[in-house]
């Protein structure tokens, strides 16, 4: 079993579909390899902090997104100073549990008071597991049940266009979150109205709450049913920011391709902390303050 | 064997449903309404289901193609994107069936528009059993009881297409979500397009001392006729449309109260989680003690038969209105 998930997870997920037409020459700098790695280090250290208050959390959906989360916010998403700013790229996550990843983010660019942080959860916060629009400046979308994002997203990137207005919108959705039927509702409708501008980030974690998602409901083979469903598909390595940064700005500047893209990423359940990585248990925990010392002094100790 | 190919059938007795839709629209007072708003400048959109020749959004369609919004049979989806649109600034109004609305879509509706708090508009028409023989399916009695636990959403129940098209163009200025209810636009007028709507404003049609109506959708037009019938003959009864099932006007319902020995409430949905239950909580509020009797389908899927049919079985058409009203009245 246990070798059959590492099987899964690495490198085959999604497998034989690295087409290299997709790929292109951009490279980010070493300086900014190094940054985009330290941020999704503070995005892992931040929700082992975080969950600390609140004694219950999603660590292991946040580390598979860690590089993602860092590689849009400090990368590719035009943002503004205003978090309202009509003209700056929207990021919606369907798989809304992973917010405490996306909170201390908010703060770091200064659209959050980072004193909020240490709130979370408490009575009356407005971080809560999931993110909320009308209380978090920043969140361009509420979310919390799953397989409405895209649909979300959607509507924006229809708006974008009959407004004229210049923004690119990035869903992030998990996998087991292609299990809702919504979702296809929506890819088919983004691919029938050519909403280039309209891009998903599936985080190829391979796991959902009740176990493999193999096991649980099948998805596979996922980049051909995107493709078939009318969408350009990427896959790469969703905890390489360098490989993740060029697909998601070619992804974001490509105005040909006439259609949405799709990348699929694909990364560890749980990344950057070992046992996490090999039980799906860790889906929802708590990590003791020893065990959080532990897995801090674990992620500050390794490159990923 | 010769066989001769018509291009069009023989008869003009036959009909399709984009034919019939041309000759006789319908709902166009909601392609009306929008028309007027883009007309005057407003950034708005429009969207179906697949059901643009049901609710001729089509003459809307084909008048701004550029904002209008095909989704095909994803209501779901049409929600959430609708949602998604209003974060732009623009105010989107999505129409399809009242049955998919009010159960179908119902957790987009609570997650995405009204919890988000969002000025969408969604249009669920052809609600109550004005499907008629298409079945429980295409039935909306339960569409007012979802939509109205939902915080944060005002719900319409329009009694004609004039009053949903004076609706329309009233939500222009309300910031807030809201969930219109309406029939097929084929009821008979009651309403001016061009009379001003007021959300949160009961419409009185007469007052009376031994039984007041409270009624929306639908049933209002026959209640007026009734009430204005046994008036001219002598009795007292009165007639409250309650156009806004949320929030509910509650003044009106008090002074329905003070004034009459009876209230009867007359709805086109399950008697339970309606207006009927709307009212009754405001009389539990105030502490009135007064006798509501509520008029409507009585917790049951109602039969399959034309629509006509079925608002005489129901007694929600004229002669049934009547019937109730009487048997209360003495």
């Amino acid at each position: 079993m246990l070798r059959r998930k590492r099987d899964l997870r690495h490198r085959g997920i999604g497998g034989n579909s690295l087409s290299n037409e997709l790929r292109n020459d951009y490279r980010p700098s070493e300086a900014t390899i190094a940054r985009l790695r330290d941020r999704a280090q503070f995005v892992r250290l931040e929700t082992i902090r975080l969950i600390e208050i609140a004694k219950v959390g999603h660590y292991t959906s946040v580390f598979s997104a860690a590089e993602i989360f860092s590689a849009l916010y400090y990368d590719v998403m035009k943002l503004g100073q205003d978090p309202k700013e009509p003209s700056r790229d929207r990021f919606l996550m369907g798989k809304g549990h992973a917010a405490v990843g996306l909170f201390p983010i908010l703060a770091d660019l200064g659209y959050l008071s980072a004193e909020l942080l240490n709130g979370y959860t408490r009575l009356g916060s407005p971080l809560g597991d999931h993110p909320d629009m009308r209380k978090v400046p920043g969140i361009d979308f509420s979310s919390g049940s799953i397989g409405h994002a895209l649909s979300n997203g959607l509507g924006m990137a229809l708006a974008g266009r009959m407004q004229g207005l210049d923004f690119t919108t990035f869903v992030m959705l998990g996998d087991g979150e292609m299990q809702e039927g919504q979702v296809w509702e929506a890819a088919l409708g983004a691919a029938h109205h050519k909403l280039d501008r309209l891009i998903a980030i599936v985080d190829r974690n391979g796991y959902q709450l009740d176990g493999a998602v193999d096991d649980v409901i099948g998805i596979e083979p996922l980049d051909e049913k995107w493709r078939a469903f009318g969408w350009e598909v990427q896959v790469v390595d969703g905890h390489d920011v360098a490989e993740l940064t060029a697909a998601l700005r070619r992804a974001k500047a490509d105005r040909s391709r006439n259609r949405p893209c799709c990348i699929i990423a694909r990364t560890l359940k749980g990344k950057g902390v070992s046992y996490m990585e090999t039980e799906p248990g860790w889906h929802l925990g708590y990590l003791d303050p020893v065990d959080a010392d532990a897995a801090r002094a674990e992620i500050l100790s390794k490159v990923i | 064997m010769n066989v001769s190919i018509n291009k069009r059938p023989q008869s003009p007795n036959s009909w399709h449903y984009r034919e019939l839709n041309q000759k006789n629209p319908g709902l166009d007072h909601l392609s009306n309404g929008l028309i007027s708003l883009v007309e005057a400048g407003h950034e708005i959109m429009a969207g179906s289901a697949d059901l643009q020749y049901s609710n001729g959004l089509n003459r809307f369609a084909a008048r701004y193609p550029d904002r209008y919004v095909g989704f095909g049979i994803s209501e779901q989806n049409m929600v959430s994107a609708a949602a998604g649109i209003a974060t732009t600034g623009m105010m989107p109004y999505v129409a399809t069936f009242a049955s998919f609305l009010g159960l179908l879509t119902c957790e987009q509706i609570r997650m995405d528009v009204a919890y988000c708090a969002l000025p969408v508009r969604l249009i669920g028409h052809h609600t109550g059993i004005a499907m008629g023989f298409y079945g429980t399916s295409h039935h909306a009695t339960e569409d007012i009881g979802t939509m109205r636990s939902i915080a944060d959403l005002t719900v319409v129940s329009t009694a004609d297409g004039p009053q949903l098209e004076a609706a329309i163009r009233a939500s222009i200025d309300h910031d807030r979500p809201i969930y219109f209810r309406t029939g097929r636009g084929r009821e008979p007028d009651l309403y001016d397009p061009k009379a001003d709507f007021v959300f949160g404003k009961a419409i009185e049609h007469a007052q009376g001392e031994e039984l007041t109506i409270i009624a929306c959708g639908l049933p209002v037009h026959p209640a007026v006729q009734v009430a204005r019938r046994l008036n001219a003959a002598g009795r007292s009864v009165g007639v409250i449309d309650m156009a806004t099932v949320k929030p509910i006007d509650r003044d009106a319902v008090l002074e329905a109260a003070a004034r009459s020995k009876l209230l009867m409430t007359i709805e086109e949905h399950n008697i339970l989680g309606g207006l009927g239950a709307a009212v009754s909580e405001v009389l539990t509020d105030e502490g009135i003690g007064k006798r509501l009797i509520r008029h409507g389908i009585r917790d049951e899927y109602a039969l399959i038969a034309p629509p006509t049919h079925l608002y005489r079985h129901y007694k929600l058409d004229e002669d049934g209105i009547e019937e109730v009203v009487r048997n209360a009245i003495g």
